[in-house]
């Protein structure tokens, strides 16, 4: 009985207003929360909540803001389906409910004192940048660092303004799968980055987040560079009821992606991504 | 002074043959300097020659109705600019331009073939330097293919 309140208190979520909505690019915005006083966990890098619209549904998304500034929670959405799509739609001012953080972290500490390889796709970049918030306010941790990010076009660049003369611009790269002639930048797949000449694998820790199909050609490409599979961490993304652990929505394969991840390392989830019905 | 053998030698592809064999292939090439903007190669032209960069950006393009030219590869220092000319009917398959000022080692691609056809060791060692560049670019061209980051991709 108690187990159960404890279960039930752990999925109620708590209303939180919204202060701020940017968009990134088609389809793809950020909501800036204010944080409720309930929610006394702080989030680490990588963890995610359940956000819930109020009579559309809930759905897990990352934690994209600065780990350092936990007053507000902040996330970046892109409008997939029903309850995205409702996200990207509030305005400061409307409500919605928020419950976590869920989920392991990235292993950023495991990367102190080694060359930190994050590489990024897509909307991937987001569970990722409170690392980079991170890793950049104490870059003498780390031997050395490289992000590598990879998207569709020029036109979406998630957080574009880190980049080009930005904070990341000293040790990231960016390149678009295709681009017009006004591009000046680099084109090409993600992996075409992942190379000798450009990244020091030597006691190296990396990074990966993106699609799957992403996640898997660069960690195969850095294994390729002599990387070992178990300092490579991905995050994984499964459909997502209760986050808890109980309703089996996130299984893969033994792994509970709300609890045992969603970051993993590649040596623990490599053969599953190949598993067509998982 | 560098010899174009010693340029060569400094771009990664081809610095492991035997310098026989490096001796043979410099006899076919010469410095090549592209303007930004320039066209190194057009879709449709004899593939005459082939490129090593030595410095600068390049790209490769192709023509997209509604669209104009969009790059779908840049290319810098050690890399390889056509790969048309290894089989027939020897024709460039796409655009290739100059982004920035370009310097490259321009190689004449029938002397070559000439030189491949009398000595098969050299045709093989050469064929091994170019199928890796050959297989990760068709590898690249499959993932951009499937549009993972597009709307009907999962991310
Ligand atoms: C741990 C975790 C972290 C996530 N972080 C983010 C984030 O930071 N930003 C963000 O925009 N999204 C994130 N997602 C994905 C997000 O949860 C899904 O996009 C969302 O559940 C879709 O719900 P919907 O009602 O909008 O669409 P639905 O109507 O449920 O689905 C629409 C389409 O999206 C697909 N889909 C549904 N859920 C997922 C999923 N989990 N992963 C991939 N495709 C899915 C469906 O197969 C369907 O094709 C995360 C998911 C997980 C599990």
């Amino acid at each position: 009985m108690k187990d159960d309140r404890g279960l039930i208190s752990a999925m109620v979520p708590a209303a939180a207003r919204v202060l701020r909505r940017q968009v990134e690019y088609d389809e793809v915005v950020t909501l800036e929360v204010e944080r409720p006083a309930t929610l006394t966990k702080e989030f680490l890098p990588g963890q995610f909540n359940m956000l819930y619209v109020f009579g559309v549904g809930e759905i897990a998304v990352s934690h994209s803001g600065h780990p350092f500034h936990q007053d507000r929670i902040v996330h970046t959405i892109r409008a997939v389906g029903k309850v995205s799509r409702a996200l990207i739609l509030l305005k400061p001012g409307d409500w919605l409910g928020i419950r976590g953080p869920y989920g392991t972290p990235w292993p950023i500490d495991h990367a102190k004192g080694q060359n930190l390889i994050v590489v990024a796709g897509g909307l991937g970049l987001a569970p990722l940048r409170p690392v980079l918030y991170e890793v950049s306010s104490a870059k003498d941790a780390y031997r050395s660092m490289r992000l590598i990010y990879g998207t569709r076009d020029p036109s979406s660049i998630l957080y574009q303004s880190q980049f080009e003369g930005g904070p990341w611009a000293e040790f990231g790269q960016v390149t678009v799968d295709s681009a017009n002639l006004d591009w000046q930048g680099n084109v090409g797949v993600v992996t075409d980055l992942i190379s000798a000449d450009t990244l020091d694998t030597e006691n190296a820790v990396a990074l990966i987040c993106g699609p799957e199909v992403m996640m898997r050609f660069s960690a195969n490409a850095l294994i390729d560079l002599g990387m070992r599979e178990d300092r490579i961490y991905v995050s994984l993304e499964r459909n997502m009821k209760c986050a808890v652990k109980q309703c089996g929505r996130c299984q893969f394969g033994p792994y509970f992606v709300c609890r045992d991840g969603p970051v993993a390392s590649f040596g623990q989830v490599d053969k599953l991504l190949k598993i067509a019905e998982l | 002074m560098r010899t174009l053998t010693d340029l060569i030698v400094e771009q990664g592809l081809l610095k492991e043959l035997d310098p026989s064999k490096i001796e043979t292939i410099s006899g076919c090439g010469k410095n090549a300097v592209f303007e930004a903007g320039a066209y190194i190669q057009k879709e449709g032209d004899p593939a005459d020659h082939f490129y090593l960069v030595r410095a600068g950006k390049a790209s490769l393009e192709t023509f997209i109705p509604g669209r104009g030219n969009v790059i779908f590869k840049t290319l810098s220092e050690g890399d390889l600019v056509g790969v048309s000319w290894l089989v027939p009917p020897y024709r460039s398959s796409f655009d290739a331009r100059a982004l920035e000022e370009c310097r490259a080692i321009e190689f004449d691609a029938n002397c070559l073939r000439q030189h491949c056809e009398a000595d098969h060791d050299l045709g093989y060692a050469l064929l091994m330097k170019f199928v890796p560049v050959i297989l990760d670019r068709m590898r690249s061209a499959r993932l951009q293919i499937l549009d993972v980051y597009g709307p009907d991709g999962d991310g």
